[in-house]
């Protein structure tokens, strides 16, 4: 098919963000009448690409062609304009204004949005209610609607069915096949293999921000499509995995230091339940949004669970409140390091902060114990400290250690890791896995999520992998490579068992 | 039998429903009776003159309290109102002095154009240097103060008797205060068409959640650019409500009604977050704002008492509507 018959055509789009390189060499050919897939891991560039393809904010270089003229985009507005519409991940309706004023807001019919909500199966829906008040999944197929209702000849669904119910979904891919039929085009991006192997005619494949590559044919290519997204890469991941630690020798009546029994928090957590051993590093993988921030929220007690319990020692807790966690010895090392800390004060204040929560610290500090404490701390740590009086001076890595820090001067029990080295160089991430391991040689226990699978196998002594909110793997670090991770966080049997 | 039923039933269903929308369509018309009510029972000579007086008291708060509403709905907050009504008090002031009631009108037009320029002016800056706007406006206030001061540096000026008139006389009946009339009619004539209009939709989106917003096709800047733009024709207004009811130009008068304007905007239901919120909610409150003080006068209670006690109203106010608030993002 030449060049001048494709809907949409990328070539080559980069863009970073500060020192965040979030694509390098994006590629993708939609061509008319197709469902095209775009796939990748966590952090490969697919919502960056769509936002750029969309006008959300413009590449830094590249091009991008709609039917085989070159365009760029400032706004979703000109995209649409141009035939070029996105559902993207998080709704985009105004909560404070109703069903009729958000559609009348962006310009769409309000009879064909109701005609598309309709053939989405959703009937009689009063247009006149807040959008607030109506539920996720209610909002996702309005903003499908109003996409829909542009007559748009490529349509972009982000992760479109991740928190929708199976029923939805059904009704999600009929809507998708009928536009295919239309001659338009559909890019398609979704973490489940299954339905993109059903839906999709064609995959690009994204990797650490460039193409790797296409798959003629999405059915049937699902081991292709894993082997483009691990890339020749893995091969020196597994290359630098640490010698093999022994299985920790444990008595089978050891009391686990964290205990999770058939956690639930609907619609993202179900029945998870896993148990964590003193001494122990336990790594949680999954792709994005598989219930991996709420079941950490959870644990950590910031959020509340409506089912299940979690048990410390074999004490069952009572988490209303972080305070509540942190007297059981559970502490959280959050992703956002701008959550944790206190950007305009010292270090010395930030690695203390924790030791002074409760109301009977009011009093006076006593300040020389306080400082030996924190500053052997920060030695252990090797945080460079010339940037002393204000945090926010320091280097993302250094202040990721000062999170760690701060529980090591108060003291803890479990650690909770949160993809802390999401946005760190290679150096600092080295240097945190070290002390992750370090901090279970010592004895305590530690969950780490990470959303990169390879570091997996780097820091942790067993895995285990959410997909849909539930554990639907265990494995120990021997046979939790990233292929075997990958498969599993993406709802694929296991390789061994694909046949039976 | 049915239809009057199951439209009735319609009609519970849209109050119901704008109650939960905007509590304060309901909240605030109760509390404006009730602080009347309590004004009748300790005051109950309360005549045609005390009636004019609260009208005309209430009217500047009034436009400052609508002035910074637009702002707010849209995600901003506007700290030079106050000063921007002083340049148009006392603008108005100087250039009305000797002019007779006709040339007296077009330079009120005048007036309005300034303080809208001066909108257009604070808008440019909060739009395009990006400097948050509490700042950009916070300053930009001390220049149209200063400004105020230039034109006119101590109380004086005036206006036609007629053009006062407008804002102290009364319409047909003594109950009738000129000054009421005159607010319904401005915000009216404001408000009603720009309520209607698709940039209200914009300035609602905006205030509620710009991602979704910019999203939705809305151009972000120009839209709040046009809530300042707004903010300042308003603020023009209350100036020249200023100018009628004082009948002189007092260049620190204006300073006042920035933080009393921004109290009544709060009492009157209007989420500071931005989004939420009408007009007919900060306009009563400035008349609750001023009939408190009033009352306290009444009361024979120390003026420095009275400050306690209205901010500790305002506070009262302020939590209620908070609870009715949670209470409603609970369900």
């Amino acid at each position: 098919m030449s060049d001048s018959a494709l809907l949409l055509e990328v070539r080559d789009v980069a863009k970073r963000f500060d020192s965040v390189v979030a694509l390098k060499a994006a590629s993708l050919k939609v061509r008319p009448g197709e469902v095209h897939g775009l796939m990748g891991a966590n952090g490969a560039g697919k919502s960056t690409l769509v936002k750029i393809i969309t006008g959300v904010f413009p590449a830094d270089s590249g091009q991008i062609s709609v039917k085989g003229v070159a365009r760029s985009f400032r706004s979703p507005a000109e995209a649409r304009r141009a035939g070029i519409v996105s559902v993207y991940q998080d709704p985009a309706l105004v909560p404070d204004l109703t069903i009729a004023q958000n559609m009348r807001l962006a310009g769409a019919s309000l009879d064909a949005v109701r005609k598309w909500l309709a053939e989405l199966g959703v009937a009689g829906l009063d247009f006149n209610l807040l959008v607030r008040d109506l539920p996720g999944p209610a909002l996702r197929l309005i903003d499908l609607a109003r996409a829909l209702a542009w007559e748009p000849a490529v349509l972009l669904l982000d992760e479109i069915t991740a928190s929708l119910p199976a029923d939805l979904s059904e009704q999600i891919y009929a809507m998708v096949k009928q536009w295919r039929e239309r001659g338009n085009a559909v890019i398609f991006i979704s973490h489940r293999m299954a339905e993109v192997s059903a839906l999709c005619d064609r995959a690009t494949v994204l990797r650490d921000g460039v193409t790797a590559g296409v798959t003629e044919r999405a059915h049937g290519s699902e081991e292709r499509i894993v082997a483009l997204m691990l890339g020749a890469e893995t091969a020196r991941a597994v290359a630098s995995v640490p010698s093999t630690r022994a299985p920790r020798q444990r008595s089978s009546d050891a009391q686990a230091a964290l205990e999770v029994r058939r956690l639930g928090r609907s619609p993202l957590v179900n029945e998870v339940s896993f148990k964590l051993y003193s001494g122990e590093v336990l790594g949680v993988a999954a792709l994005e949004g598989q219930g991996q921030d709420e079941l950490f929220d959870c644990i950590a007690g910031s959020r509340r669970y409506d089912e299940g319990a979690i048990f410390a020692h074999g004490k069952e807790l009572r988490l209303r409140h972080p305070a509540d966690a942190i007297a059981a010895g559970i502490v959280l090392v959050p992703a956002n390091r701008l959550l944790a800390l206190l950007q305009q004060r010292p270090i010395l204040e930030n690695i203390a902060l924790p030791a002074f929560g409760g109301i009977r610290n009011w009093g006076p500090i006593r300040i020389r114990a306080e400082r030996t404490r924190v500053e052997s701390a920060i030695e252990r740590l090797q945080i460079d400290t010339r940037a002393g009086s204000e945090l926010s001076r320091l280097s993302g890595g250094n202040q990721q250690k000062v999170v760690v820090a701060r529980w090591l001067a108060s003291g803890f029990d479990t650690l909770l890791c949160f993809d802390p080295t999401r946005g760190i160089d290679i150096g600092t991430k080295r240097q945190i896995y070290a002390l992750v391991r370090e901090i279970a040689a010592a004895g305590s226990a530690v969950l780490l999520f990470t959303s990169e699978l390879a570091e997996i196998a780097l820091a942790c002594d067993r895995a285990i992998v959410l997909f849909g909110g539930r554990v639907v793997a265990e494995m120990p670090v021997s046979e939790a490579d990233e292929a075997a991770l990958l498969r599993a966080a993406h709802g694929l049997a296991p390789l061994g068992q694909a046949s039976s | 039998m049915k239809g009057p039923d199951a439209s009735g039933m319609r009609l519970l269903e849209r109050l119901r429903r704008a109650l939960r929308r905007d509590p304060s369509l309901f909240f605030m018309p109760a509390l404006l009776i009730a602080s009347l009510a309590i004004t009748l029972a300790i005051h109950p000579q309360f005549s045609d003159f005390d009636l004019q007086s609260l009208a005309m008291g209430a009217l500047p708060l009034a436009f400052a309290a609508a002035a910074q509403t637009v702002v707010v709905i849209s995600g901003g907050l506007d700290l030079s109102i106050g000063s921007a009504m002083a340049v148009a008090n006392v603008l108005a002031a100087r250039t009305m002095e000797k002019a007779s009631f006709e040339q007296s009108l077009p330079l009120a037009v005048a007036v309005l154009i300034a303080g809208a320029a001066i909108g257009a002016l604070n808008g440019l800056i909060v739009v395009l240097s990006r400097i948050p706007d509490v700042v950009a406006t916070l300053t930009s206030g001390f220049i149209w103060g200063g400004v105020a001061l230039i034109i006119l540096e101590k109380p004086g000026g005036g206006a036609p008797p007629d053009f006062l008139n407008l804002g102290t006389g009364t319409l047909f009946t003594p109950w009738m205060p000129n000054a009421l009339v005159l607010l319904v009619v401005a915000v009216g004539a404001i408000w009603i068409p720009l309520r209607r209009s698709k940039l209200a939709l914009q300035l609602y989106a905006v205030g509620s959640d710009r991602v979704a917003a910019f999203r939705s096709g809305v151009n972000i800047g120009r839209t709040r650019f046009a809530a300042y733009v707004f903010s300042g024709l308003f603020s023009a207004v209350g100036g020249l409500g200023l100018t009628m009811t004082t009948g002189i130009g007092a260049p620190l008068a204006g300073v006042y009604y920035t933080l009393s304007g921004l109290a009544a905007v709060v009492v009157g239901g209007v989420s500071l977050a931005g989004g939420r919120g009408g007009m007919l909610g900060p306009v009563m409150a400035a008349f609750v704002l001023t009939l408190i003080p009033t009352d306290l006068i009444f009361l024979n209670i120390d003026p420095n008492f009275g400050q306690v006690i209205l901010g500790t109203l305002i506070v009262v106010i302020v939590m209620i509507g908070g609870f009715v608030d949670m209470g409603r993002n609970r369900k």
